[in-house]
């Protein structure tokens, strides 16, 4: 968006609340349990945030973060405004039962429907599902370019050039706004929220509505994947060491790989 | 009777968490081998308003009470205690004199700089002749027109090397005794200051303490701070109300010995146990626990009192002399409990052992706070 030689960009970004890092998964009656655990932004959803603040810095504009879940979001939100976002929004989707990425793309795409922006971005992945849906569907949706694994950004008037990470490759993309892209690790470092910009984040503004608000139905958004099982990776088993004369060692090596782990 | 924090500063207790476990723990090490603390860990402390602590809202600062203030040295306190220092010093003594006695000019000019790091704060009273008996001070301030010259020296002065504005002390009028003192704002570029030798210490490495040296040293009438005359009272009051700040940073580095030591007598193992199953062991976990339980209801009752504005000069003497002392009894058990690993440098538990003993003399040694209780105990009781 252009006022005079200015540009001001629209940013919002999609922010995720997830377990932090170092939680341990417990499972409770087929479920990741949560209680007690610690949750955080979701690591890539704050670089996206991170980000969006430094391009907002740069061409003028307003950052808004926008999360589907519960109240719980709130303190995630917080720490964006925190971090120098300037709104905040949660859609509640509580209320829905069986939900997934199609729920929460559907709920965006709703959302975002007769807004006006420049620039959508996430995280590349979650860091409890690492699906990496909920961006690309949610471009689909609005019918918009979509960059995922960016490492980089720049914009100039409409036009965009990324810099994405190609499974160790790095792509470099021109292309136009309005766009989402979503964050890889290296396209910045976070900063942490300044404890003046916490307590200036209690004065911004934080507004929650409830998904039906945005005319969808249930039925519409509904899970389409099943959880079948949930199971933890089988514990690590304590390595073996060979003894004895080296030929026998690789002989006892070679029977191994052959009979018990079977890999040749 | 309220023990929960408000939810705002449980919020900005667990940035700083996040800050001190992922960058300040990371660098502690460096720190105590180099003497110095990295320049990028200041630079981010700078950038997460750490300066500002002290200092209200409208000067840039974060505008918060001593309860919300204790909260977070605690968490300062859990990393290496020369960092904790550097901070502690100049949002402590070195700020809270132009906060608590400026008036309006003296707070806009300073307190901005000061909130956002840019420029550092340090108390100078300590002299060679003047340590517990501060009275004793040597440094005159002889009134000339419009300007004070300022003739002595200081020692000991913490964060010396890294500051630039300075509350000092000074005596004015040596007929009145304490009554004859001044307190000041002298600046680093002010003509006639200089820092002397920098003190080599047992510990709080990376926090520097250096000599001031003041030879015809100018400071222009302005900045007397708080009234003439009246600087030995402000100068009691400063560290007064920072002494529930030194607790709580006590405090942390309490709850870190037995984060450490828990973690240590649960995983040692010797006579095929871990070592906690050992009764000897875990009495002494348990003495840590009880003593560290009692310094943080106490610290948070003197802040309380701090933020009600009541008198406290007998319960923060109490609580300076009890932080100090659990410290070192806390920090002597933890180290027990890690056996030779403790004494070792590679490992952190030695350095807490030493930058503990430092608590029981800095801002009014152990003996001073019982002389200032039992006098207090003596008027209530007279």
């Amino acid at each position: 968006m252009l006022e005079g030689e200015r540009i001001l960009m629209i940013i919002y970004v999609i922010l995720k609340r997830t377990f932090d890092t170092e939680e341990k998964i417990v499972i409770q009656n087929g479920k990741i349990s949560d209680d007690g655990a610690e949750f955080i932004i979701n690591p890539y959803d704050e670089f996206a945030v991170e980000e969006a603040i430094l391009l907002r810095d740069k061409h003028g504009g307003e950052v808004t973060v926008v999360s589907v879940g519960d109240e719980d979001n709130e303190k995630e939100l917080r720490t964006a405004l925190a971090m120098g976002a300037d709104n905040a929004i949660l859609i509640n989707n509580e209320e829905v039962e069986e939900k997934d990425q199609h729920t929460t793309a559907s709920i965006l795409a709703a959302f975002f429907e007769d807004k006006a922006y420049d620039l959508i971005l996430g995280g590349n992945v979650s860091n409890d599902n690492s699906t990496g849906q909920v961006g690309p569907r949610l471009a689909e949706q609005l019918n918009i370019p979509c960059v995922t694994t960016i490492t980089d950004i720049e914009i100039e008037g409409d036009m965009v050039t990324v810099v994405r990470d190609a499974e160790g490759d790095t792509e470099i993309l021109k292309t136009s706004i309005p766009l989402l892209a979503t964050a890889q690790q290296g396209l910045n470092e976070p900063r942490y929220p300044s404890l003046p910009g916490i307590m200036k984040a209690k004065r911004k503004p934080l507004e929650e509505i409830d998904y039906d608000e945005l005319g969808i139905d249930e039925d519409d958004i509904e899970s389409l994947t099943e959880t079948v099982t949930v199971f933890l990776p089988p514990e690590k088993q304590a390595g073996k060491i060979l003894q004895g004369e080296a030929a026998d060692q690789v002989k006892e090596l070679v029977t191994c790989l052959h009979k018990e782990t079977k890999v040749i | 009777m309220d023990f929960q924090l408000d939810e705002d500063i449980q919020f900005l207790k667990n940035n700083i968490r996040n800050f001190v476990e992922n960058e300040v723990e990371k660098v502690a090490m460096q720190i105590e081998k180099e003497d110095k603390i990295p320049e990028r860990t200041i630079e981010m402390a700078k950038e997460m308003g750490l300066f500002g602590l002290s200092i209200p809202e409208e000067y840039g600062g974060l505008g918060i009470g001593m309860v919300g203030k204790c909260a977070l040295y605690e968490e300062l306190g859990k990393t290496h205690n020369g960092f904790t220092t550097l901070i502690g010093a100049h949002t402590g003594i070195g700020t809270v004199g132009i906060v608590e006695l400026g008036n309006e000019e003296q707070k806009q000019k300073y307190l901005p700089d000061m909130a956002s790091g840019k420029k550092i704060g340090a108390f100078a009273l300590t002299e060679p002749e003047a340590g517990s008996n501060a009275a004793n001070l040597k440094t005159t301030a002889v009134k000339n027109g419009d300007k004070y010259t300022l003739n002595g020296t200081k020692h000991y002065i913490t964060n010396a090397t890294e500051a630039d504005v300075f509350t000092v002390m000074a005596v004015t009028d040596s007929s009145k005794g304490a009554k004859g003192i001044t307190s000041f704002i002298v600046e680093k570029d002010f003509p006639g200051f200089q820092v002397g030798a920098i003190e080599e210490k047992m510990g709080l490495k990376g926090s520097h303490s250096a000599e001031l040296i003041l030879e015809d040293c100018e400071v222009p009438e302005e900045n007397v701070l708080g009234e003439v005359g009246k600087g030995y009272v402000n100068a009691l009051k400063i560290l007064t109300n920072g002494r529930a700040g030194l607790a709580a940073r006590n405090l942390g580095s309490c709850q870190k010995l037995l984060d450490m030591s828990m973690e240590y007598a649960q995983e040692r193992k010797q006579f095929g146990v871990p070592i906690i199953e050992h009764q000897a062991v875990a009495h002494m976990i348990a003495e840590i626990g009880v003593e560290t339980e009692a310094l943080r209801s106490f610290t948070y009752r003197v802040a309380w009192m701090v933020d009600q504005g009541e008198k406290l000069i007998k319960e923060a003497a109490m609580l300076k002399l009890y932080g100090s002392e659990v410290y070192n009894r806390v920090a002597d058990k933890a180290l027990q409990i890690h056996g030779g690993v403790g004494y070792i440098s590679d490992y952190p538990i030695e350095r807490y052992f030493r930058d503990a003993r430092i608590t029981r003399i800095y801002e009014g040694t152990s003996e001073i706070q019982k002389n200032i209780i039992a006098g207090q105990l003596r008027k209530e009781y007279s």
